[in-house]
């Protein structure tokens, strides 16, 4: 039916080609997927809702307009699966959360209508971490999602439905949303690649708020080369988001293509090692050999290895989470139980509305933030947390400035360790902590990239390797990263479920 | 600021967040709290003094825009959403001030 192409490995560049020739049909192409989500989904739960005839009836449009040569462009017709916290008109929007079971979105993000606007087809709703807040899906509070390369472990998160609905092969590539690393970490845990653009890059119009000043939404995809696709089709300016940076992406994916045809080299390429991260006790064994590996195969492409110090390193956990749960008990007030969302069946009073409301409503680690969030934010710690945190941001962000006063890219893992099991980490602390490797950069407001870098030894699960790069310069970021994807070892990184 | 975060009032805070918190919640809430605060405390060692705070990451000035009216998303569409309505054009919500109550 898809004339010998493996929907399960099938990229968005594969897909557009194989739409652009006739090789296959947009419903041809959406029942491959659909077909392998009956399979696996039982096993994966990437999804927290998928409604087939939609997804037909999308794609039917979509072969419609290719056959009467109207098509909106290389993309019509190509499935895109998005994060449960990004808005699509009249499909539901839950965030993972009880507060918000049942909402429909009565507008499309600005995202959403990006995709649409270039006839992709918009298959399901991943599941997430409850409001994002989380690294592993684990506090959804709707169901716990398998990683596709190990059942017994976790996705990572909070994109991890993302994550494992495109490592799972039910879709052509996703949208997550990245506030400390929620793109990025699920991604390497995965085997897929994951861009967190420029804060400002992308709209956030119609993505539900977790930490309005480090939130971003970004692709997760098959190729390096899908993940610039989908970066020119969703940056650009947005009048509906007053942090929306002007101008667009600048054409990524063209300049990928036209870096392939010089051979896709790194010769003179700077590549900055932080010492502060290196020297971390928690990354594993499994995890260092890999970047050790990597960094061999950055070398043979002609890249130069320098050392650079980013000193305020051991404050940015504490001053992200000073940061994200003040912006966050902030963002989820408008969860009030009065105009959308749950209201408690028992409230009597408008006191008890909002109380019993949200009480009832979210789930543990959605209140513990709120709770931290109010406390840092209450009168008298104001100066204390909050303006004390947002000072450390500046001198963080002066470290990277620095540091790339001397390399054009960062090099880090992505996380100490590969997917660990369901309920491994208990301690919210601890769940915290191993996010050490990507909350630097929301706090910078920088872009970077996880590419799957290979196969741990120990766990014989998927790793990435993370590259880092200023604002706005992502050409230089899916350049290294498509170049050692070309040269990486593990060619394929295909789970096998 | 000292490294240690005892005494945070846990039931004071949720109060200003209004979050009704189950009672038995609240003591392992209260020991997470000040494990998470008492970490976050390591800031006091910076001094801060003269840093400019960071608000947003990109800097970015006032932005103007023409004053002209835009489309609003239909009041219709927004109400669908509501957890009680008054006849489809008004959200109903409980008696916020004393006295007698409507029907």
């Amino acid at each position: 039916m898809m004339n010998g192409s493996d929907p399960v490995t099938l990229t968005v560049r594969e897909a557009s080609a194989g739409l652009e020739h006739g090789d296959f049909s947009s419903t041809e192409l959406c029942r491959a997927f659909l077909d392998r989500a009956a399979l696996t989904e039982p096993k994966v739960r990437a999804l927290l809702s998928l409604d087939p005839e939609d997804v037909l009836r999308q794609a039917s449009a979509s072969d419609a307009r290719r056959k009467a040569g109207r098509a909106l462009g290389p993309l019509d017709g190509v499935p895109v699966t998005l994060k449960d916290n990004i808005a699509v008109k009249d499909a539901p929007c839950t965030c993972a959360s009880k507060i918000l079971k049942g909402f429909v979105s009565p507008y499309d993000s600005f995202v959403a209508r990006r995709l649409k606007d270039a006839g992709c087809v918009l298959l399901g709703r991943a599941n997430m971490d409850e409001f994002a807040m989380g690294s592993s899906c684990e506090n959804s509070a709707c169901q716990k999602t398998a990683n596709p390369w190990g059942l017994d472990r976790v996705p990572g998160g909070s994109s991890g439905g993302s994550a494992a609905a495109v490592a799972s092969g039910i879709t052509c590539a996703a949208l997550g949303s990245d506030t400390g690393g929620s793109i990025r970490q699920p991604a390497s845990f995965c085997g897929v690649v994951g861009l967190k653009p420029t804060y400002g890059r992308v709209s956030r119009n119609g993505l539900v708020a977790f930490a309005s000043s480090l939130d971003q939404i970004g692709p997760m995809t098959k190729s390096v080369y899908d993940a610039a696709l989908l970066f020119d089709l969703i940056a650009g300016h947005d009048d509906g988001d007053t942090t929306s940076l002007p101008g667009d992406s600048g054409g990524c994916a063209a300049d990928l293509a036209a870096f392939e045809e010089k051979g896709a080299g790194l010769k003179g390429v700077r590549i900055g090692l932080p010492k502060e991260y290196f020297e971390l006790d928690g990354i594993s064994g499994e995890v260092r050999a890999v970047c050790e590996q990597a960094k061999e195969t950055l070398r043979s492409l002609g890249a130069e290895f320098t050392e650079v110090s980013l000193p305020h390193t051991k404050y940015a956990m504490a001053c992200y989470y000073i940061i994200a749960t003040a912006e966050a008990s902030s963002n989820l007030a408008r969860f009030d139980g009065i105009r959308y969302g749950y209201r408690s069946p028992e409230a009597a009073d408008i006191n008890s509305v909002y109380f019993r409301s949200r009480g009832e409503g979210f789930g543990p680690e959605v209140k513990r933030r709120i709770m931290l969030g109010t406390y840092v934010l209450s009168s008298g710690y104001y100066d204390a947390y909050y303006l004390r945190a947002q000072k450390v941001r500046t001198l963080l962000r002066r470290d990277f400035e620095k540091a790339y006063e001397s390399c054009d890219l960062i090099f880090t893992p992505v996380s100490p360790v590969t997917a660990f099991r369901f309920g491994e980490k208990a301690d919210p602390l601890q769940m915290y902590l191993s996010d050490i490797f990507t909350i630097a950069l929301n706090l910078s407001g920088d872009c970077g990239i996880s590419v799957p870098a290979g196969i741990a030894a120990e766990s014989g699960m998927p790793s990435g390797i993370q590259f880092m790069a200023p604002a706005l310069q992502e050409k230089r970021l899916f350049r290294a990263a498509r170049a050692f994807e070309c040269a990486r070892p593990q060619k394929e990184f295909r789970a096998s479920l | 600021m000292d490294g240690k975060a005892d005494g945070i009032d846990v039931a004071e805070v949720a109060k200003l967040a209004r979050l009704e918190l189950e009672p038995d919640r609240i003591p392992s809430l209260q020991k997470e709290m000040e494990a998470i605060v008492g970490y976050v405390n390591m800031l006091a060692e910076l001094d801060t003094d003269q840093i400019e705070p960071t608000v947003h990451a990109v800097d970015r000035v006032n932005i103007i825009r023409e004053d002209v009216p835009g489309e609003p998303c239909p009041r219709e569409l927004m109400l669908r959403t509501a957890p009680a309505t008054v006849d489809d054009e008004l959200v109903r919500v409980p008696q916020v001030l004393p006295g007698e109550g409507m029907a």
